[in-house]
C-alpha cells in the first residue's frame, strides 16, 4: 500500500514538473502543426476507402468528391466476381498471406531478439564483426540477393512453397539491428542483478532483457506484420493456390481506371486488417509504459 | 575473424550461450542474405544469362556501367538527387513529428501516431496517387486546377519530364514516415522520465531545452537506426516509381538505379550487369552511411 501511495505521489510530482516546462502557446502551435500534416496524411487514404463504398457513377464525377452519396457494397461483390475467375476462392488468397504473416512475423522477432541480446549486451570472440556485417547487410536491397536467392531457394528445394518467402524475411538485419539498438539501452546492472541470482543466458534474455524491451519488439511485430502482409510472392511463388491478395491486388490494379472500384475495395480491405494490428499493439505499448511507470 | 588467442574449446567454454542464441539467425542470415551477397558480387564480374552457366568477363561490366551506359548516368543523378531531398526530409520528419506526438496525451497521441503512419502500412495505396495525378480531367489534380482556373487545359503529369520527380518526392514522402518514425516513437517512450525531473529542477526551461539536452542525447541508437534505414531506403526508391511514372518513365525522368536494375535483371535477363549494378549501388550506400554517421556523431 505504501509502495503504491509513493509510486502516484512520484507520478504526480512527475507530471507537475513536465507541465511546468509546457506553454499553452507551444501546444497550440504543436497541435496546428500536427493536424495540417496530418490532414495531408489522410487525405489519399480517405479518398481510397470512399472510393472503395461509391457506385461506378460517383466514381467518375468531374470534379470527383470526397463523400459518397449512394454507399454501395457492389464493389465488394464484383471483386468476389473477377477473382473468382481466377479459379482460386479469395478465401486461400487470403490465408496463404495470413500463413505467410504469422510464421515470417513470429520467426523476425524471435529469431532477430535472440540474436540481438548477446550482441548487444556482451563482447566476446566475433561479436564485433557480426555486428559490423550486419550493418553493411542493411544496405543491401532485397532486389539485390533477388537473383541469388532464386538460384538457392531452387536447390534446396523451396521454390513455390512459403518458406521461400519467409525465410529471407527471417533472416534481414532490420530486426536484429533494431532489437539490439534498444537492448544496447537495458543497464548493465539489471543484468548482473540476474546473474547473481543464478539466471543463464537464456534465462536472462527471456525473462529480463525481453519484458524490457517490449516497445521495441512490439514495434518489431508491427513493421514486419506488415511487411509480410504486403509480399506479393514475386518470383518465388507461382501456384496460383499459394499466392497472397497483394498478387491479386496487383492484378486488379493493372486492369486500369475502369477497376478503380474494384482496387479500392480489395486495398480496403488490404488496408483493413495492418491497421486494427496497428492499434492493438499501439495501445498495448502504451498500457506497458503506464503501468511499468518510471524505468530506471 | 578471431584474432584472441584463447583455443576454440576454450571461447566455446565461456560463451556457449551466446552462440546458441545468435545461431538460428545466424544460419538464416548466412544461407539467405550474406551468401546471395558474396554471390553477387561474384557474379557482377561476369556475364550470366540464367540459362548458360555464367562466364568471368572481368570489370568489363563495370567500365560498360561507368563509361558506355548513358542510361545508368541519368539513374545516379536521379537517384541522388531524389535521395537528397528525400532523405533529410524524411529524417527530420520522422524525428519531429514523433516528437510532437510524444508530447501528446495518450489517446490524441495513439490517434495522431496512427494518422501519420496510415501511409507506409497501406500497402499499394499510394496508387491512389496515380488517380489524383492522372492526366484526363478525371485526375484529381487536374479537375480542380481546371475548376478554380489555375491551368486552361489538362496537364500530362507523369507524360511531362519536368513534373516526373516533385510527384515522386511527395508521394515518398507521403510514405516515409515508416520504419524510423515507429522506432523513435518507441525510442522517446524509452527515455528514463526520471531525467526530466531532474532537468526541470536543474533549470531547462521549456520543451526545446528538453528537447536538445535530455531527449537527443539519449534517443543515439534509434537516431542511428532511423539514419541507416532512410538513407537506404531514399536511394532504393523503384516500385512508386515504377507504378506511377510507368517503366522506363518518360525520357527517364523517374529513373533510378534500381530501376536499372530492374531492367536488366527483370526486363532483359543479364543478370551478371543487373549485379554489377546491384554492388554499384551498395558502394554508393556505404558512402553516404559513412559521411552521414560521421556526422551524427559529432553533433553528440
Amino acid at each position: 500500500m505504501k509502495k503504491l501511495y509513493k509510486f502516484l505521489v512520484s507520478k504526480l510530482r512527475a507530471r507537475k514538473l513536465r507541465r511546468r516546462n509546457r506553454s499553452l502557446m507551444g501546444d497550440m502551435g504543436l497541435t496546428l502543426v500536427l493536424a495540417f500534416f496530418g490532414l495531408f496524411s489522410l487525405f489519399p487514404l480517405i479518398f481510397t476507402v470512399v472510393n472503395a463504398f461509391k457506385p461506378l457513377s460517383e466514381i467518375f464525377i468531374i470534379p470527383p468528391k470526397m463523400t459518397v452519396e449512394n454507399p454501395t457494397l457492389n464493389n465488394f461483390f464484383d471483386l468476389a466476381t473477377i477473382v473468382e475467375s481466377f479459379n482460386v476462392p479469395l478465401s486461400r488468397y487470403i490465408f496463404n498471406t495470413g500463413m505467410i504473416t504469422f510464421l515470417g512475423t513470429f520467426g523476425t522477432v524471435l529469431l532477430g531478439s535472440m540474436a540481438a541480446f548477446p550482441l548487444a549486451k556482451y563482447t566476446f570472440p566475433g561479436s564485433k564483426a557480426m555486428s559490423n556485417i550486419i550493418v553493411y547487410a542493411l544496405m543491401f536491397n532485397a532486389s539485390v540477393t533477388a537473383i541469388p536467392n532464386y538460384l538457392i531457394m531452387s536447390r534446396l528445394g523451396l521454390i513455390d512453397t512459403y518458406w521461400a518467402v519467409i525465410l529471407p524475411a527471417v533472416g534481414s538485419t532490420l530486426g536484429l539491428y533494431l532489437m539490439k539498438n534498444f537492448m544496447v539501452q537495458i543497464p548493465d546492472e539489471m543484468l548482473e542483478a540476474a546473474k547473481i541470482d543464478g539466471a543463464g543466458e537464456f534465462k536472462i534474455y527471456w525473462s529480463v532483457v525481453m519484458p524490457l524491451c517490449k516497445p521495441a519488439w512490439i514495434t518489431l511485430v508491427i513493421l514486419s506484420f506488415q511487411q509480410m502482409w504486403g509480399t506479393t510472392g514475386g518470383v518465388f511463388i507461382y501456384t496460383e493456390e499459394l499466392k497472397p491478395v497483394t498478387y491479386v491486388l496487383q492484378q486488379l490494379v493493372s486492369g486500369g481506371i475502369s477497376r478503380t472500384g474494384v482496387s479500392s475495395a480489395i486495398s480496403f480491405i488490404m488496408l483493413l486488417v495492418p491497421v486494427s494490428v496497428f492499434v492493438l499493439s499501439q495501445s498495448n505499448v502504451i498500457e506497458t509504459m503506464a503501468t511499468s511507470g518510471v524505468k530506471g | 575473424m578471431k584474432k584472441n588467442k584463447e583455443p576454440f574449446s576454450l571461447v566455446w567454454k565461456h560463451h556457449k550461450n551466446k552462440y546458441l542464441l545468435i545461431a538460428p539467425f545466424a544460419i538464416v542470415f548466412l544461407v539467405f542474405t550474406l551468401i546471395p551477397v558474396v554471390v553477387s558480387i561474384v557474379l557482377s564480374f561476369t556475364s550470366f544469362n540464367m540459362v548458360e552457366a555464367p562466364s568471368f568477363n572481368g570489370l568489363s561490366n563495370y567500365i560498360n556501367l561507368l563509361v558506355r551506359d548513358d542510361v545508368f548516368l541519368i539513374a545516379i543523378k536521379n537517384t541522388l538527387l531524389f535521395a537528397l531531398i528525400t532523405g533529410p526530409i524524411s529524417y527530420i520528419m520522422c524525428f519531429l513529428f514523433a516528437w510532437m506526438i510524444n508530447e501528446l496525451p495518450p489517446v490524441p497521441r495513439s490517434i495522431i501516431t496512427l494518422v501519420f503512419y496510415a501511409p507506409s502500412i497501406s500497402g499499394n495505396a499510394y496508387m491512389i496517387w496515380k488517380l489524383i495525378f492522372s492526366s484526363d480531367t478525371y485526375g484529381w489534380a487536374n479537375a480542380w486546377l481546371l475548376k478554380l482556373g489555375f491551368i486552361q487545359s489538362r496537364v500530362m503529369w507523369f507524360e511531362t519530364a519536368k513534373y516526373v520527380m516533385p510527384i515522386l518526392i511527395v508521394v515518398q514522402l507521403w510514405l516515409s514516415l515508416g520504419v524510423s518514425f515507429l522506432a523513435f516513437i518507441a525510442g522517446l517512450q524509452n527515455v528514463d522520465k526520471s531525467w526530466y525531473e531532474a532537468a526541470a529542477v536543474e533549470g531547462v526551461k521549456n520543451r526545446w531545452q528538453e528537447l536538445w539536452y535530455i531527449t537527443l542525447p539519449s534517443m543515439k541508437p534509434q537516431l542511428m537506426f532511423g539514419a541507416v534505414m532512410q538513407i537506404t531506403g531514399s536511394l532504393s526508391v523503384s516500385q512508386i516509381s515504377i507504378d506511377l511514372a510507368g517503366f522506363p518513365s518518360v525520357s527517364y525522368a523517374g529513373h533510378t538505379i534500381l530501376t536499372h536494375l530492374h531492367d536488366y535483371g527483370n526486363v532483359r535477363y543479364e543478370l551478371g550487369y543487373a549485379c554489377t549494378i546491384a554492388v554499384v549501388l551498395f558502394f554508393i550506400m556505404l558512402l553516404c552511411n559513412i559521411i552521414v554517421q560521421k556526422l551524427l556523431r559529432k553533433l553528440g
